[in-house]
């Protein structure tokens, strides 16, 4: 049907009733888009950097994959490139955090949800808030000062170096905790409330409905919650780089000194470092390593999430 | 979820067995684990902070290279002085003071500080100053925490008779003049001016960047995004963006901001900056500033996109149906009722920015600046850059320094933190 482009008003006046074009709202939203697709250009731009420039590294004729992955001599400027004590330290401090922030954080979480009041729990939360957002730095200072001597006075002078990976990772754990509290708070909150009901009807005890019941059914977002804490765990940075040690050592002694991945990082690059020497090019293959461990870990969690979920209604 | 049939053979045997009593002493030693986690939580975060507090202030031990009263001595003898004159060095009149000074330091350093500013224009106390810093020079043997202060003073008493010269004080690490006085490689005098200025330029530009971008990024996802491939590999993008750790972004900056984008973020292409350094390189506020705002940029786009989604529909509609175009409708009715939310996200992320380390480290913030940063093509420090430094060398009076710092940056956070529950407040004050 053909519309006409023009009409009149009784009066006489001759109305134009086509669609006004206006260019400024189609150049808002191109611009709009732009901002949007700004975070697409940060992505290419982590990727593309990282890989660039540890390809500089993986074409030097010094350099191996299989030395880089096997090794346990972290020497950039002598030739030696073994990845492991790095890794291998990343790892401890990441399981010592863990061990400390997944019981500490479900039995928050399942406390605030299940036995705390309304009261306790408006004050509760805010206090685990206050503790999330306390710079990093913070908790380096804290490891060092309060739980480094703590672990020395415990067990020996002798046994625990001034610079250890426990205390680096006793201390990310609490600095985990409330991430790993608040995120499974929120799944079993969500649990529907006819669910506690129906167990408390069969006789079960308060103890028996958070765990054999609540907890199951928020399951998907509690594991969720814990990969999330393992991939912050494995990037946090200035706990390691203050409390863990200044220095690649290969060690399963968690009393020992070690540096990780994130620590190396800050290291090498906090002081005057000269680009394409090669201890340049080498934390970026490091940075590489830590983005796609990363990355997998928050699309596990995210899938995990997402195809687990127990839905009701 | 799974019903697991708790006892199978009981059933079979129809047997009543009453664990009632075994059952409810379980739950209530559970009931007691789950709240000692949450104690312990608590009890960290108290530790967390006496632990500062206790090192921010407590006993020091000081070492004067000279005596007071021997210069007072020794100014009577020279002439300087009145023989009856028996007051304090503070007290001492200012010739006397310009005398003691000149007998004591170099005849270089004095034409220096003549050439500054003539010593007989300044003041008593700024003369007593330089007089206390160059001539005096207490410098700090030993420091005490505060409890030890509090608990041990007689053994700290003892220690301190020992030393020749010495003097005991009770210190404040954290003074009016710790936050006024710039950065100095001296702990006695070392403050944290050029850092506290650091931070909040950096912080601007931060907030400049990514606050524009944020917003707009989280209306094109909200009102005008379709459903379709691009538009969801955004989203998907920004939530995987909000998971990379800090320290990849530092990288990110590294190589961007610092390195290929150098003529700019130096300030060489607009022909300014640099006047006071002495190597000239992309190390600036400016890249710093722009690191951070990539960083916060996820968290904000998400927290704005809540708060969009938050306005109800029919105010939308409404809009619409008296003509507003689309571009109307979001600027006068829907971003003015999201904007308290938005505002609340962006404080938060900025708050989570200003405590930000790893990345600034990498980017190159130098920990020992002198000056203030005077603009965004500035050499920088920040604050809890500074923090690292001094934790670093976590002996003696630098352990005093960070401490003193972290005070500092925890109450410009707490600040930050209570105007955003402030707003929070307020605005669902207004909706209800």
């Amino acid at each position: 049907m053909q519309l006409e482009s023009t009409a009149r008003t009784p009066a006489g006046v001759q109305l134009d009733l086509r669609k006004r074009r206006r260019p400024h709202e189609v150049l808002l939203q191109v611009f709009l888009f732009t901002c949007g697709a700004l975070s697409i250009l940060t992505t290419i731009g982590i990727i593309v950097v990282l890989i660039r420039e540890s390809a500089l590294l993986l074409n030097a004729p010094e350099f191996s994959l299989t030395e880089f992955l096997t090794t346990t001599e972290w020497q950039p400027h002598n030739g030696k490139f073994g990845v492991l004590p790095l890794l291998n330290a990343t790892l401890i401090t990441s399981l010592i955090a863990m061990l400390v922030a997944l019981p500490l954080g479900v039995g928050v979480a399942i406390y605030l949800s299940e036995y705390a009041s309304p009261r306790a729990r408006s004050i509760l939360k805010p206090v685990l808030e206050v503790l999330a957002g306390i710079p990093t730095v913070v908790y380096g200072y804290f490891a060092l000062t309060f739980m480094t001597p703590l672990l020395r006075s415990i067990f020996g002078q002798d046994i625990v170096r001034f610079y250890n990976m426990a205390s680096a990772g006793l201390v990310m754990g609490i600095l985990i905790l409330p991430l790993v509290a608040s995120m499974s708070e929120d799944a079993l909150s969500a649990v529907p409330r006819s669910l506690r009901e129906g167990a408390y009807a069969l006789g079960a005890t308060k103890l028996e409905v958070a765990v054999r019941v609540v907890v199951p059914a928020a399951l998907s977002g509690i594991a969720a919650a814990f990969i999330v804490a393992i991939s912050r765990a494995v990037g946090e940075t200035m706990i390691v780089a203050l409390a863990s040690g200044a220095g690649p050592a290969f060690t399963f002694n968690p009393f020992e000194s070690a540096e990780t991945i994130t620590g190396h990082i800050v290291r090498i690059s906090g002081g005057d470092l000269s680009y394409d020497s090669i201890d340049y090019n080498s934390i970026f293959i490091l940075g590489l390593m830590l983005f796609l461990v990363t990355l997998v870990l928050n699309i596990i969690s995210r899938v995990v999430v997402q195809r687990f979920r127990e839905v009701y209604e | 979820m799974s019903a697991r049939p708790s006892k199978p053979a009981r059933e079979r045997n129809d047997v009543f067995v009453d664990n009632l009593a075994g059952r409810h002493r379980a739950a209530s030693i559970w009931q007691s684990l789950f709240l000692v986690s949450t104690l312990i939580g608590i009890a960290t975060l108290t530790i967390l902070l006496i632990n500062i507090i206790n090192s921010a202030f407590g006993y020091v031990a000081l070492q004067n290279e000279n005596d007071p009263q021997a210069l007072l001595a020794a100014a009577k003898e020279a002439g300087w002085l009145s023989q009856d004159f028996n007051g304090d060095l503070a007290e001492a009149p200012q010739e006397a003071l310009i005398e003691i000074l000149k007998d004591n330091i170099s005849a270089g350093l004095f034409r220096r500080f003549e050439s500054e500013k003539p010593l007989a224009e300044r003041s008593q106390e700024e003369i007593y100053a330089l007089v206390q810093e160059r001539v005096v020079a207490p410098q700090i043997v030993e420091t005490w925490s505060l409890i030890e202060s509090l608990t041990q003073r007689a053994e700290i008493e003892a220690r301190v008779a020992e030393i020749p010269n010495g003097a005991l004080e009770f210190r404040s690490w954290l003074t009016p003049g710790f936050i006024s006085r710039p950065q100095n490689s001296d702990p006695q005098i070392a403050g944290v001016r050029t850092a506290i200025l650091g931070s909040l330029w950096t912080i601007a530009i931060t907030v400049l960047f990514a606050f524009p971008v944020g917003v707009a990024a989280a209306v094109y996802l909200e009102e005008y995004a379709r459903d379709n491939f691009i538009n969801r590999v955004i989203q998907t993008n920004i939530n995987n963006l909000a998971g990379v750790p800090s320290i990849i972004y530092g990288m990110l900056g590294l190589a961007i901001f610092v390195r290929a984008l150098e003529p700019i973020s130096s300030g060489t292409a607009f022909g300014v900056g640099g006047a006071e350094e002495t190597t000239l390189n992309g190390r600036t506020i400016l890249s710093a500033g722009l690191t951070l705002g990539l960083l916060v940029l996820p968290v904000i786009i998400i927290s704005a996109q809540e708060a969009i989604r938050a306005v109800p529909r029919s105010l939308r509609q409404a809009s619409f149906g008296l003509g507003a175009t689309k571009w109307q409708t979001v600027w006068s009715h829907v971003l003015p009722n999201a904007l308290p939310g938005v505002l609340t996200g962006t404080i938060l992320a900025v708050s989570r920015a200003i405590g930000e380390t790893a990345p600034l480290v990498v980017v190159g913030a130098s920990t020992f600046i002198t000056f203030d940063p005077s603009g965004p093509f500035s050499k920088f420090t920040t604050l809890p850059a500074q923090v690292y430094q001094w934790s670093f060398r976590a002996q003696g009076e630098y352990r005093n320094l960070a401490a003193a710092a972290i005070l500092v940056l925890l109450v410009l956070l707490l600040t930050l933190n209570f105007t955003a529950i402030l707003l929070r407040n307020r605005y669902s004050r207004r909706l209800a």
